[in-house]
């Protein structure tokens, strides 16, 4: 897959910017209101996973998802987009 | 024909990214992804995506990409088009990939051209109706009566017609789409890429931080454009234009939604007056008239 640099200093210097995971860090931390799925009313229909725009949603081997909270923004569209009401948003803990 | 299950799992814009939480043409970015593989080489001038790639050494892009000047994409696409020919270099498609400032506005006159030399790559405006990279200025693709930072009463004037403008350039095909109906655009992608010559793809991407809604509603705000007739799926394929579901079955005014419910739930058209509404709503019958002509066999 692609080159992910530990740090600056692994790059040579150069105009090309590298593919890194998290190029603005982990971006979970921009999270208020945070998706839970629950499971039991999952139906598998992966409509999540294609519209989320962090690609913070993997699919699980079930096809149920898998939210990566180490990036999710916590923008909702999965929330509102699941056709069964499976995924609900909850404030985070202060 | 695809279903959203056997879209492949590999990301291409990996995860960390710097867009706003519910950035639509985010949605979008990733849906060409999975429609194009990784054999693509983008072309990306100063917009939201330049910044969405993250701050230099970094980017959050997984597939070669050139960064060019903001009137440059189709210019730049061109010249890389010509080196993978110089180079004999099969199977890579090119990918001009542009806001609606970056292409209704300055950069036209580079995909004017482009297209009247037969440019073969793929050209996407994504759509989010302002100049989003700086703070929400008005552009020719800003629909009328749309609060931006230069219009704050609301723009006075009406979008333009971008995919038709491209269509007269008689490019093999040209198509709309919207990320809300994903499978849609992945099929138009895929369609472009085998065919030779300049492909025009123009994405309505709903924008929360520009319209002024919350984050949740992108994909909603998708299908309601799409639903109300404000924006219309179609191909034009070698001059001949044809809807596309969900939109084939909105030529009778009774199915489409009132326009009110798609511009009620955006911040930006908060200070519509109710003539403001008649008048978009009697746009959007009108072009439907035009649609529903030119569907019936009428080449463009
Ligand atoms: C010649 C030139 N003029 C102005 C700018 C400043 N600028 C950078 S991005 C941008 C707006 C881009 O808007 P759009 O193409 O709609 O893409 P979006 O940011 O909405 O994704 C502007 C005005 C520039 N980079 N170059
Ligand atoms: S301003 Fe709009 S288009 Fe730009 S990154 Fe934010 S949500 Fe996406
Ligand atoms: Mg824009």
């Amino acid at each position: 897959m692609v080159a992910v640099h530990k740090s600056r200093k692994d790059m040579p210097l150069t105009p090309l910017s590298s593919p890194t995971l998290g190029s603005m860090g982990k971006t979970g931390y921009w999270r208020t209101f945070r998706p839970e799925v629950d499971y039991s009313k999952c139906t598998r229909c992966t409509l999540c996973w294609i519209y989320c725009p962090d690609a913070a949603i993997e699919r699980r081997e079930d096809d149920s998802p898998k939210i990566d909270y180490d990036y999710c923004k916590g923008c909702g569209i999965c929330a509102n987009e699941c056709p069964v009401k499976a995924i609900t948003m909850h404030r985070e803990e202060e | 024909m695809v279903t959203i299950k056997e879209l492949p799992q590999e990301e291409y814009l990996l995860k960390g990214h710097a867009a706003c939480a519910g950035c639509g043409p985010s949605i979008a970015l990733r849906l060409l992804f999975k429609a194009l593989g990784k054999n693509v080489i983008l072309v990306v001038p100063a917009c939201c995506t330049s910044i969405i790639q993250g701050p230099y050494p970094y980017t959050s892009i997984g597939v070669p990409l050139q960064n060019i000047l903001f009137e440059s994409t189709a210019a730049a696409a061109s010249g890389i088009v010509a080196a993978l020919q110089q180079k004999k270099l099969e199977g890579v498609t090119v990918v001009g990939w542009a806001g609606d400032g970056g292409t209704v506005d300055i950069g036209i006159q580079a995909l004017s051209g482009a297209a009247e030399r037969e440019t073969d790559f793929i050209y996407i405006c994504y759509d989010n109706e302002a100049y989003g990279n700086t703070g929400m200025q008005r552009s020719g693709a800003t629909p009328y009566g749309a609060w931006t930072t230069t219009t704050p009463t609301g723009k006075r004037e009406r979008k333009k017609n971008m995919p038709f403008i491209m269509a007269a350039h008689r490019i093999p095909y040209v198509a709309t789409a919207c990320p809300s109906y994903p499978i849609d655009f992945v099929n138009k992608l895929k369609k472009a890429k085998e065919i030779r010559g300049t492909k025009y793809i123009h994405i309505l991407a709903p924008c929360p931080t520009g319209w002024r809604y919350t984050t949740e509603k992108t994909v909603e705000l998708g299908k309601l454009a799409v639903q109300t007739g404000l924006w219309a799926l179609y191909e034009i394929e070698y001059g001949k234009f044809k809807l596309n579901s969900p939109s084939d079955r909105l030529v009778d005014k009774a199915k489409r939604k009132p326009v009110k419910e798609y511009l009620a739930l955006q911040g930006r058209f908060r200070n519509l007056t109710e003539e403001d509404i008649a008048k978009i709503q009697k746009w959007v019958d009108e072009d439907w008239e035009r649609y529903r002509k030119l569907a019936s066999n009428y080449l463009l």
